[in-house]
């Protein structure tokens, strides 16, 4: 089957194309761009002016929790929720119970994946058993199995010894080690960004410091190792210039923002729900230099990726006191918007950027197809939508959970429709788009 | 003022707000009024027969889930004088020790119809959960480290009592600051009545950003305590050398525990207060608690009168009483 995509603007940085191009999708490939492609016989989709054709995005950091807490998500309704915010593919991580240490959990979820058969999932394997921090996981079956990258992700991997030796282990497999920044020690029980809101609202604080200081370490055992190292959610603004000091010194070092953290500050926590447990999430909502620090580093390229740290929680789980609510956020279908409204229509970057941001450089430094549309590639694209008016509704998401801090907010940007390998898996019925 | 003309009185005569969960929130003027309220009250304490109708037929559930004598039995006898009926809910018998999160205990009682609910709670902000869940008005008695406000309002009426004002005083608070929920109510009070407002204590107890709060921030006990009107000591939790705030209690009594001493850099007629509990000994020595300074036990006294005053504006002061 021959499908055809006319009109609308192509944005396909990896081949430096940028205007009006036409994609024609063979089965689950792209067979051909170009201006004005001849209809054949082809189903023509008529892309609306002004929409914008990408390749199809993908998300290096999310949470699906399945197997474990599927009260939280499952692979289904996670994958629901990516396709939905115009995620083609997303890296999951093994935080789940049992944890992804071994290939039977990889299997598990690829089934389930492969059952849901919405967006491509892709499994990051532990960093050590149970990512307990003591033995290093089978890393090699894990590789085997799918997975694509490896972190004890939610905590630091425990010692410095573990994650040189994850780093050197993981480099035979050209798998990045993806690390959760963090200073336990200095974490301590705090909740919060430590700063003025964390003291007015009598909230135990958190420094940048601790999340740098991880990033200093990795960044030093990157070197020491020659390895690939990632810095997932990066809020802080001393961890970029750690990271821009490795880049300089051609050290192997990647980083990602989430969304929120380029949007939102502490000052959430106390306004306009005074703690509000959706801005509860770790790294915690930093203060204005901080994000003002990551806008730039978005602008600036020294950051790499947007990523969402997609972090479904029950509402039981949230509707505690502050200090005993779980981290995270849900963001898979809050992504687009927000780097729609705050990046390119605030003209922090322009699309094209944004797409690297979004998917060529998730792609690259994961090592898995996509990122590009050039022929021969997987026919996974995303049809944004840039001027669409999108309201957030919470208890709207196709996510299990609802824990999101941007309830109710109307920002301008979204998702028209999303093709993985070719096929339709989402369509917005409120951007139409005839012949999808 | 005395109750009957506080009565009939045509100013504003209540808060109009449905709940108390911070001095933040408040404005000068709700604070004015609750002290000046807060005045009448102590006049009911000081009758014979110390009893008034004010809340008679309401219910008041105190729910501590932190062990307190005195706030909880400030609160009860301030809810009895006003003819309320009370019920003291502690931790330890609640069905909170069964699992129950916070939520299912809060609309449990809702269920039951209470019209306020006077919480104690370890976690920072629980007040304001209850409140977005329950009808009842709720009263802050202590929020994990975030606010303390009725303290902060015994603290000012004690100051004013003596003083007949806040605006100009220069109050030295000086102790433990970043596990202090009293030190972060007194800091709203005292900046929005315009006191000129210090703290003290080592770095390592001082919370980030201290200086937003539009105090001056010192590590000299001397510095805080120079022609200071007032100097209120916070508790020093024993346990803190755990997380190396400091290095033992007796290094700390020797840097910034209040002696007598030191209290001769303060104003000749320098008022000594601290919430309590008190370590003797190590942020204030006993010579200086049981001194000519100390307002340690009007505190107290008073603080019965402001919660009186603080029950009754929640309840609808004066124009509840019309309309009843």
């Amino acid at each position: 089957m021959k499908r055809l995509l006319k009109g609308g603007r192509l944005v396909d940085p990896a081949n430096n194309l940028d205007g009006a191009y036409d994609v024609l999708i063979e089965g689950d490939r792209v067979a051909a761009v170009g201006r004005n492609l001849p209809v054949d016989d082809a189903a023509v989709v008529t892309i609306p002016a002004g929409y914008v054709v990408s390749p199809g995005l993908i998300d290096m950091h999310v949470h699906l929790r399945e197997p474990g807490q599927e009260h939280k998500e499952t692979v289904a309704t996670g994958t629901a929720s990516a396709v939905a915010g115009g995620f083609t593919a997303v890296a999951c991580m093994p935080n789940t119970t049992p944890v992804n240490d071994n290939a039977n959990v990889t299997g598990l979820i690829l089934a389930k994946a492969a059952e849901a058969a919405l967006a491509r999932v892709y499994p990051i394997g532990a960093v050590s058993k149970g990512s307990k921090g003591s033995l290093l996981a089978d890393i090699a079956e894990l590789r085997q199995a799918g997975c694509v990258a490896i972190t004890d992700d939610g905590h630091p991997v425990a010692t410095a010894l573990l994650l040189r030796r994850a780093l050197e282990y993981a480099s035979m497999f050209n798998m990045p080690v993806i690390e959760h920044c963090e200073d336990p020690t200095l974490k301590g029980d705090g909740v919060a960004h430590e700063g003025f809101h964390a003291s007015r609202l009598g909230l135990r604080g958190i420094p940048g410091a601790c999340e740098a200081l991880g990033v200093e370490r990795g960044v030093l055992l990157s070197e020491l190792t020659g390895a690939a190292f990632h810095v997932a959610h990066m809020s802080a603004r001393a961890s970029l210039r750690a990271v821009r000091k490795g880049k300089d010194a051609g050290i192997r070092v990647t980083c990602e923002v989430a969304p929120h953290h380029f949007t939102l500050t502490d000052e959430a926590l106390g306004t306009p729900v005074p703690y509000d447990t959706n801005t509860k999430m770790n790294p915690p909502l930093r203060e204005a230099e901080d994000r003002d620090a990551m806008l730039e580093g978005l602008r600036d390229g020294s950051i790499d990726v947007i990523a969402t740290d997609h972090a479904p929680h029950h509402l039981d789980e949230k509707r505690v006191e502050f200090d005993r609510a779980p981290f995270g956020i849900v963001g898979l279908e809050t992504a687009v918007p927000l780097c729609l409204d705050r990046l390119v229509h605030a003209n922090v970057v322009g699309l094209s950027r944004l797409i690297e941001l979004l998917s060529v450089n998730p792609a690259r430094i994961l090592g898995v197809p996509g990122g590009s549309l050039a022929v021969g590639q997987p026919a996974d694209v995303t049809i944004l939508a840039p001027d669409l008016r999108v309201t957030v509704e919470a208890a709207k998401l196709r996510s299990r959970s609802k824990n999101t801090p941007f309830d109710g907010w109307t920002l301008r940007g979204g998702t028209a429709a999303t093709i993985v390998a070719g096929r339709t898996v989402y369509a917005n019925a409120a951007a139409p788009i005839a012949g999808l | 003022m005395t109750i009957q003309e506080l009565e009939s009185d045509t100013r504003v005569t209540s808060l109009r707000r449905k709940d108390l969960l911070g001095i933040e929130e408040l404005s000068s003027e709700e604070i004015e009024l609750i002290l000046d309220t807060a005045e009448a009250m102590k006049e009911v304490g000081a009758r014979s027969i110390k009893k008034v109708p004010a809340l008679r037929g309401r219910t008041v559930v105190n729910l501590f889930f932190e062990p307190s004598t005195r706030t909880r039995t400030s609160f009860e006898i301030a809810e009895k004088r006003l003819s309320a009926d009370t019920l003291n809910i502690a931790v330890s018998t609640s069905s909170v020790v069964k699992g129950e999160t916070l939520v299912d205990t809060a609309l449990t009682l809702e269920a039951m119809s209470p019209d306020m609910i006077v919480l104690r709670h370890q976690s920072s902000g629980a007040g304001h959960l209850l409140s977005r869940i329950c009808k009842s008005a709720i009263i802050n008695a202590g929020d994990g480290l975030h606010e303390h406000p009725t303290q902060a309002l015994l603290d000012a009426f004690t100051i004013r009592e003596r003083r007949k004002r806040l605006a100009g005083l220069k109050v030295a608070i000086i102790g433990d600051l970043l596990h202090s929920r009293v030190l972060r109510s007194n800091l709203h009070l005292l900046t929005k009545m315009g006191a000129d407002t210090w703290v003290c204590a080592p770095p390592t107890l001082v919370p980030a950003d201290m200086r937003r709060f539009g105090v001056t921030v010192t590590h000299s006990v001397d510095q805080a305590v120079r022609d200071a009107d007032v100097v209120m000591l916070l508790r020093i939790q024993l346990e803190r050398m755990e997380g190396a705030y400091f290095s033992s209690l007796r290094e700390y009594a020797t840097v910034f525990g209040m002696t007598e001493e030191r209290l001769k850099l303060a104003k000749p007629d320098v008022m000594i207060m601290h919430p309590g509990p008190m370590n003797r000994g190590v942020e204030i020595s006993s010579e200086v608690a049981d001194g000519p300074y100390s307002v340690i036990l009007d505190q107290v006294a008073n603080g019965v009168a402001v919660r009186m005053a603080v029950l009754y504006l929640l309840a609808g002061g004066a124009e509840h009483e019309e309309t009843a």
